[in-house]
């Protein structure tokens, strides 16, 4: 069978802190099924590959945000990819970054990857904190349990719909939280996005493979705890 | 014979301040409220703004700053500084903001060296009021991400900063390429080949953008040409290898990597002072532990090591100083304020080698971290509190790792029997 291929963009300059979990959590989900995983860092002197099945984006800073998305423009291999159905997965400064535009350094725009019809500013207040968020019924996910850190404001436009309305914390500013289109989903949950949520990482692996089979028994029984725990703590159960 | 006395320099207002702040703090210490270093400070600088910067007129002064080893190379420029014979004030509780470096000044009045840790946001501020002679940079990277500043960002105004004081001698790290390039700016360097262990913030040029080409220790930027500079002293193995090239044995009583390269810069900046290097290297050897970091305790027949380590680099560079197999390994997370309250940083450390060995998961985001180990298929047992620990564990001994507040309340706990 030919593997699932996990693709991360730029380790080199948009991981800013945990972000190799969605990266573990997507290969760990995929493998228990009994999906065979190939792993593929892409650094940023390198080609990205068009092949890939699910692409990841991190966070970073402002400068490494710009430089990040000069490169990836001039790459082209990431609109291929998605041009072609892959499925991309980006958080944070990611996720500003696959929208028409961004606000970069003293918050001059700076045009993004156009992957996603948002656009996205400075806001005046650094979000910083839980953010818990009810997710589009439409994709039958449960609520997203993560931790936010970031000054950016978004808006959709009416290519893209929200992932989520917020219930706790600031996520696009106006009460709703990241952004999908087709297979392109982001989201302002930094980092490990996906470990508290393990319904939002099954459903970027059925995008990519279809219908999923079921997971050995207790085999989330932590993750599971986890993010009751973590809902909990901010009285969101 | 020269009045070494700063205080009775100081002006009518400044002498006030340092009275009352000194006073503050007595009362906080009896209260039992901490060593009441801050509180004297924020009420001496109340009083009088400039505080900070009359009680460091006419002292020499260095400024100890990094993501990790802060505390501990303070600790070991302090000792090495000692063959002096001359007093020197230093902030060694960590008080290492404006009011923690004031009240250090203030209770050492007559001391004409000071050795002050200090926060990475601040060095701008502290550079500017305190004049140094000798700031160290240790290493740069990411901390605390929910209330540290972006590390770019830091490196940026560091080097802004140490480009605005020539009267200063930067001693940095030529091998972490964000403190080469924040030091870059200085006249005045000396390169220590330190060492980076930790490299998941540095793979591209902090000047440029560029993935940096890398081989060994040694870095270089394929597009803009800025590069590891020629170093000085050298860190290799155990062996400190000074400007002459002479080579020596460390032989520190505190244990691993990232203390050895404390120490070389430790042995940089006295020599900056003129201190006979054997001198200086002997004191060093005589540090034990530094402000209950590497603690030895028994509890209940067992033997406990505990380690401190607040970030990625900090916990990796841990888990090379761990005892080998079959030691257990107690991990333990807390997210209070003082550790930052994201847990994300638990997915930057590579947990692997851990797999083969007994494993308990404590502290208050011990799921968060029970998870991390799941991901790395490291088999683990999760445990309430350290006697717990110390029961699953069954053996002779225990090494205990842990982050900020997690780390002080094992102390508290463990402080109590003895």
């Amino acid at each position: 069978m030919r593997p699932l291929r996990l693709v991360w963009i730029y380790p080199d300059l948009l991981s800013t802190y945990g972000d190799r979990g969605n990266l573990l959590v997507l290969e760990r989900r995929a493998r228990l099924r009994g999906l065979p995983v190939e792993i593929i860092e892409v650094n940023s002197d390198q080609a990205i590959p068009r092949d890939g099945d699910i692409y990841l984006m991190g966070g970073g800073e402002d400068l490494p945000q710009t430089l990040a998305t000069r490169r990836l423009q001039a790459d082209s291999g990431l609109h291929q990819a998605v041009g072609q159905g892959a499925v991309l997965f980006a958080v944070c400064a990611g996720y500003q970054m696959v929208g028409m535009e961004f606000g970069g350094a003293d918050d001059t725009p700076v045009a993004g990857l156009g992957l996603l019809d948002i656009r996205s500013g400075r806001g005046e207040q650094r979000a910083v904190g839980e953010i818990v968020a009810d997710v589009d019924p439409a994709l039958n996910v449960p609520r997203l349990t993560g931790f936010e850190n970031h000054q950016g404001v978004t808006r959709l436009g009416p290519r893209a719909r929200p992932l989520a309305r917020t219930t706790l914390g600031t996520g696009n500013g106006d009460g709703t939280e990241g952004a999908y289109a087709g297979r392109v989903l982001g989201t302002y949950l930094h980092g490990p996005a996906l470990v508290r949520n393990p319904g939002l990482a099954d459903l970027l692996l059925s995008w990519a493979v279809g219908p999923l089979p079921p997971l050995p028994e207790r085999a989330e029984e932590l993750a599971l705890r986890l993010r009751d725990e973590r809902l909990t703590a901010v009285n969101a159960r | 014979m020269e009045e070494n006395n700063h205080r009775s320099r100081l002006p009518m207002r400044a002498r006030l301040a340092t009275t009352v702040g000194g006073a503050a703090a007595t009362v906080s210490r009896l209260a039992g409220k901490g060593d009441g270093s801050v509180i004297g400070g924020i009420i001496g600088l109340r009083l009088e703004p400039d505080l900070l910067s009359l009680l460091a007129q006419g002292r020499r002064v260095v400024l100890v700053t990094g993501t990790n080893g802060k505390t501990t190379t303070t600790r070991l420029i302090t000792a090495a500084l000692r063959p002096l014979g001359q007093e020197i004030a230093s902030n060694i509780y960590g008080a290492n903001m404006e009011a923690g470096l004031t009240s250090a000044l203030s209770r050492a009045p007559g001391a004409p060296l000071a050795v002050l840790e200090t926060d990475e946001k601040y060095i701008p501020a502290m550079v500017k009021a305190t004049s140094p002679r000798v700031v160290v940079l240790l290493n740069l990277s990411r901390d605390q991400m929910d209330r540290a500043a972006e590390i770019w960002l830091l490196a940026r105004r560091w080097r802004e900063a140490l480009g605005n004081a020539p009267g200063c001698r930067v001693v940095a790290n030529a091998d972490d390429p964000l403190v080469a390039w924040a030091a870059g700016a200085s006249r005045q360097v000396t390169w220590v080949a330190a060492g980076q262990r930790w490299r998941d913030d540095s793979w591209c040029c902090p000047h440029c953008g560029a993935h940096l080409e890398r081989a060994g220790d040694d870095w270089s930027c394929p597009e803009c040409g800025n590069r590891r500079p020629p170093v000085s002293w050298v860190l290799t193995g155990d062996a400190v290898i000074d400007p002459s090239g002479r080579a020596r044995p460390l032989d520190l009583a505190l244990p691993g990597r990232a203390n050895r390269s404390n120490a070389v810069v430790a042995l940089a900046v006295a020599d900056a002072f003129g201190v006979n290097i054997a001198h200086a290297l002997r004191e060093l050897r005589g540090v034990t532990s530094v402000a209950g970091r590497y603690t030895q305790v028994s509890r209940r027949g067992c033997d406990i090591r505990l380690l401190l380590a607040k970030n990625p680099a900090g916990w990796l560079e841990a888990l090379d100083v761990l005892a080998p197999p079959p030691v257990p390994v107690l991990l333990s997370v807390n997210a209070q304020g003082p550790d930052g309250r994201d847990t994300s940083w638990l997915w930057d450390v590579d947990y692997r080698r851990l797999r083969g060995r007994t494993v308990l998961v404590g502290g208050e985001r011990r799921l968060d971290l029970a998870v991390r180990l799941e991901a790395d298929e490291v088999p683990f047992r999760l445990v309430n509190d350290i006697d717990q620990a110390v029961d699953l564990a069954g053996a002779p001994h225990l090494e205990v790792l842990a982050n900020y507040t997690a780390f002080q309340q094992y102390r508290a706990v463990l402080g109590r029997t003895e």
